[in-house]
């Protein structure tokens, strides 16, 4: 893949995303964010040596908005809330954190007949239609116009709501930070969410997310999301391949190409709380969104039943009359 | 235009001046019970406080579930809003007025709507709002929802009537 034509492409959709950033304190209406305005990475297995530079690149690129905890913690209410403190294992490379919003992660998969181990960077998968965005009760989690989806920490109040309807439980907890604690510590909330926003701070300013910039392989690219997609189906022809993203939860701006194929690969995992799966996945908000034409339409029904009512009484012989009220 | 009286039909103030079947009126509230469940259970809450524990009510953990009866509920109940507005300026606005306490009701049910409304469009694939103004959103939307609860019981204790007669 080339890395002139990436930078280009990429810097001409971070002008986008610049505006996107600037615009999104208007409190203005809803604004055209179609998928082939947002920027995507593809991310080429084949190419991750599992260095983890892209880590920690991130580590240090984030780590002025790292939680920061001041204990001890509020007693929660009821006893079952679960406190979530990763704050004296900052260190945790191995898994999501809420200080670790990317890992690499390893796998043993038979390629061409050999055992070989692969490394893939995990992080969000910055969908297309975020449920992590959508579905937070509080406004919470945002999506940019080029498609970076972002937990605002100032703003969070813990609830965990993001991880329980994100399809891969990106997002991670840390308790006794953010705005809970100045409402109802003991009562509601639990903390703060953290996950990739792929360096939307960055994006804006025409850079590019740090891991990518760190990278020593080239394994991630960034451009507009047409543009990654094209290039992944061209390069998993050449490498007889597969992709992972492309369709996964309505599309997502996340796209692996592999050599072997995702279920082999996510066989081989080691999946669980921080390790995201790499299954198939439908998309969780479909559901709901099939319904919208059943409420656009209900209303036309009970206008319809109304005056269907309204003919047939006035359509009744005036004799039947006799017993109604005036 | 002369009216015909439903079988059964009583005064109920939660909702009006009797002139709709027991069957609509059961309907709403069954609604309003469903909408407000699931609507509540948008935040998690009913796992931390036991509810959901209750035997019946999983389901108000399980944020998919609450989510598709909320537009299940929302989709019928727009359905009944719609017959009911038409019936009442088809069949009934020669006889009977909206009190005050029925346009202060109507009004924080028109705004739920419209805010929810946008809700649902802003959860479309393509679709997003400025992060402000979904923080307004949310807050405008449950807001108006507790507004609603409050009058509605301060109707149903003081016997305040959606209609009267003219």
């Amino acid at each position: 893949m080339s890395g002139k034509l990436s930078r280009r492409s990429f810097l001409k959709g971070s002008v986008a995303a610049a505006f996107s950033v600037a615009a999104s304190g208007i409190p203005a209406g809803a604004a055209d964010s179609r998928p082939d305005q947002q920027l995507a990475t593809l991310i080429d297995i084949r190419k991750c040596i599992g260095c983890e530079g892209c880590v920690e690149a991130c580590r240090a690129v984030n780590a002025g908005r790292f939680p920061n905890p001041k204990k001890q913690f509020p007693t929660m209410y009821p006893p079952r809330v679960p406190v979530e403190d990763w704050s004296d294992r900052q260190d945790v490379t191995d898994r999501l954190t809420p200080y670790n919003w990317l890992f690499i992660h390893r796998a043993t998969v038979t390629v061409d007949g050999e055992e070989t181990e692969i490394s893939i960077p995990r992080r969000c998968m910055h969908c297309v239609n975020p449920p992590c965005v959508k579905l937070c009760p509080w406004g919470a989690a945002r999506q940019y116009e080029n498609g970076i989806s972002q937990i605002d920490s100032d703003i969070c109040l813990g609830g965990s709501k993001c991880r329980a309807v994100c399809p891969w439980k990106i997002p991670q907890r840390q308790t006794g930070v953010g705005l809970y604690l100045d409402i109802l510590p003991s009562l509601a909330g639990n903390g703060v969410m953290y996950k990739c926003d792929r360096c939307y701070r960055r994006v804006s300013r025409g850079e590019l997310p740090a891991c990518i910039e760190a990278c020593p392989e080239g394994v991630q690219t960034i451009g507009p999301r047409e543009e990654i997609i094209r290039r992944a189906h061209e390069l998993a022809g050449e490498i007889n391949g597969y992709i992972y993203g492309e369709s996964e939860n309505g599309g997502t701006n996340t796209i692996y190409v592999s050599p072997v194929a995702f279920d082999a690969v996510n066989d081989a995992l080691e999946t669980g709380k921080g390790r995201p799966h790499l299954e198939t996945v439908s998309d969780v908000m479909a559901q709901g969104n099939n319904l919208v034409s059943a409420m656009v339409l209900a209303p036309l029904a009970g206008v319809a039943a109304a005056a269907g009512k309204y003919v047939k009484q006035i359509r009744r012989p005036a004799g039947i009359d006799a017993d109604s009220e005036g | 235009m002369r009216i015909r009286r439903a079988k059964g039909m009583k005064s109920n103030a939660l909702i009006g001046h009797g002139y709709l079947p027991p069957m609509i009126q059961r309907l709403y509230l069954v609604l309003l019970l469903f909408l407000s469940l699931s609507g509540f259970g948008q935040m998690p809450i009913f796992k931390r406080y036991y509810i959901a524990d209750i035997p019946g009510f999983g389901w108000l953990a399980k944020f998919f579930v609450t989510h598709t009866i909320h537009y299940l509920s929302a989709a019928v109940f727009l359905s009944l809003a719609g017959f009911v507005l038409v019936d009442f300026w088809l069949l009934h606005r020669d006889r009977l007025t909206v009190t005050v306490s029925g346009y202060l009701r109507g009004g924080l049910l028109a705004g739920i709507l419209l805010s929810g409304v946008l809700l649902v469009i802003r959860n479309l694939p393509g679709y997003r709002f400025s992060p402000v103004f979904i923080i307004v959103l949310d807050i405008v939307h449950l807001g108006l929802v507790l507004a609603f609860f409050l009058i509605a019981l301060a109707c149903l204790v003081l016997k305040k009537k959606w209609t009267k007669f003219l």
